[in-house]
């Protein structure tokens, strides 16, 4: 399995080809739309993360100290931001998840939808990763 | 369509690309670009007034007060109120709208009171008062809003008591761009014994008010919609209403005598200021007005008008789109939901090729409720857009519909 670093270096290169927004966006769209399809039953409020204008629903599976993560958004450009921290975070240890330092957001020139994070709750979204990650990692002893 | 696009060459920040393209702003009515007079104002300000007000004894005191103090009676001109004392100086209509909610609320709101805003306001125009009745035991009331945009006039009507403290109500709706009955609606609230706070910020810009023959009692704004810099709103109030409240803000200026065991306060407008003003940027807001003067605001509301109802029209042939907000006595703002599309990937898409729009509740959630929606896309148009900008604005909308579905 690749380490957070190395995927996180394989999306940068897919950007680098995008040359301007308008690409760099079709592109997070498709990829929003290969995610696997959320299971309805997770679709209520308590897995819901609010950003400002976007709804996103993160559910997290632990399966023998990895986690999985099934994810939604009512905006389609928002989803494929989440199948983007899916594929760097899904089946990843708690601590290979706490010990991550995300810098492909900036590298692929989307620091704007970072700071933005108001509106589409991306900041949000990776704290709640993190958060998950650490309450797994404090009861891991109890969970396992 | 009148010919005021040369006054376009008047807003430096216009001609620039973003992501590639040439800016299209079509926010203007979350704030609206600044022409160079009003920048050149600042700098000028800076470069060779800058002092503080009403209190040095020296020249460059004496500039800034004078300069200041001009602005207070442009204002005071700009709106035709009485005295310039009924001008104050806040940061924006925000603060002026709380400055009453607890000026007005503490002399003369009580427990039972009712204080009617309605379904159209935004959040500036609610949480206040919401705050005031927790603070007072008062009562809030929330007139309806019709299924094209208009306000509910009968329920305002029946909501109207002699119990009615205060109506606070916007002018013009920031989402569906309404212009709401106002001069009927402060003459029936009088007659029933309650005084009307109008909230001017989305009015203001766009066609004559006259706060004398409105007789409203506070009318509020901000410099940043129309074309002053951010960070000034004002307060018009009737003097003998302003006289009667006390200060919202301790501190200087707002003082006649201080002494650990009682102070005083100053007459008004300074009751009212506390503290050293956002100087340079009131004299902004003085050569803004000046430069809206120039144009003549019958000339801006004219253009805008044209704008609206050629975008109307325009946007109205994307099968997929609805307008919300349907009134035809509506200033330059058209909001609008697309089946199957989020507006934030309308918004991101738009951005991309330099469209700058606003998405999301516009700080009116509870309106959005009413239209069943979590929030719209909004285009908001200045004198200074032009028919080029709404062609690309319908591209724009139609290449994001292609993309996202």
């Amino acid at each position: 399995m690749y380490t957070t670093q190395e995927i996180q270096e394989e999306i940068i290169s897919e950007f680098e080809v995008l040359e301007n927004k308008n690409d760099q966006y079709q592109y997070i769209i498709d990829l929003g739309r290969n995610l696997p399809p959320f299971p309805e039953e997770y679709r209520k409020d308590e897995n819901l993360i609010k950003g400002c204008q976007s709804k996103v629903w993160l559910v997290p599976i632990l399966k023998e100290n990895r986690i999985y993560f099934d994810a939604d958004s009512d905006s389609t450009l928002v989803k494929g931001l989440v199948s983007l921290l899916i594929r760097i975070f899904n089946g990843r240890t708690p601590q290979e998840i706490l010990s991550t330092e995300l810098f492909f957001i900036d590298r692929i020139g989307l620091k704007g939808m970072l700071s933005m994070n108001r509106a589409n709750g991306l900041a949000s979204m990776i704290q709640q990763i993190k958060t998950f990650a650490r309450c797994y990692q404090e009861n891991a002893p109890s969970l396992q | 369509m009148l010919s005021l696009e040369h006054y376009r060459r008047d807003f430096p920040i216009l001609h620039q690309k973003v992501n590639g393209f040439p800016l299209v702003y079509l926010d203007n009515a979350a704030t609206s670009q600044k022409p160079q007079v009003v920048i050149d104002a600042l700098v000028n300000y800076y470069q060779k007034i800058n002092s503080n007000v009403h209190r040095g004894a020296h020249y460059l005191a004496d500039q800034a007060t004078i300069a200041f103090d001009e602005t207070r009676k442009k204002v005071q001109k700009f709106i035709n109120a009485q005295y310039p004392e009924e001008i104050i100086f806040t940061k924006g209509t925000t603060e002026s709208i709380n400055l009453v909610a607890f000026s007005f609320g503490e002399a003369f709101v009580s427990p039972q009171q009712e204080i009617l805003i309605t379904e159209m306001e935004h959040h500036a125009n609610i949480v206040p008062w919401q705050m005031l009745c927790e603070r007072k035991k008062a009562i809030l009331k929330v007139v309806p809003v019709l299924e094209d945009g208009t306000l509910d006039i009968e329920s305002f009507y029946r909501f109207l008591s002699p119990n009615t403290s205060l109506v606070a109500i916007t002018h013009v709706s920031n989402v569906l761009g309404t212009i709401n009955p106002i001069q009927e609606i402060i003459q029936v609230a009088h007659a029933a014994g309650a005084k009307v706070l109008v909230d001017g910020a989305q009015s203001v810009p766009h066609f004559q008010v006259n706060v004398q023959e409105l007789d409203a009692d506070f009318f509020v704004f901000s410099g940043h919609k129309i074309f002053g810099p951010t960070g000034v709103g004002i307060l018009y109030g009737k003097k003998e209403l302003l006289e009667l409240m006390p200060p919202y803000q301790g501190g200087g200026a707002m003082i006649k005598e201080v002494t650990f065991e009682r102070t005083t306060y100053n007459r008004l407008p300074h009751k009212f200021e506390a503290g050293t003003p956002n100087i340079a940027d009131v004299i902004g807001l003085g050569v803004a007005l000046d430069y809206v003067q120039n144009i003549g605001i019958e000339n801006i509301a004219l253009q805008e008008h044209a704008l609206t109802e050629y975008a109307t029209q325009q946007l109205q042939q994307i099968p997929s789109l609805k307008i919300i907000g349907n009134t035809p006595n509506k200033v330059s703002v058209i909001s609008f939901v697309i089946s199957g599309i989020h507006h934030y990937d309308l918004g991101m898409l738009l951005d991309a090729n330099g469209i700058a729009i606003r998405t999301g509740h516009h700080c009116a959630q509870p309106l959005m409720r009413r239209f069943g929606v979590e929030g719209t896309a909004r285009a908001s148009f200045a004198f200074y857009n032009t028919k080029e900008e709404i062609h690309k604005l319908c591209e724009g909308v139609e290449k994001a519909i292609a993309v996202l579905t």
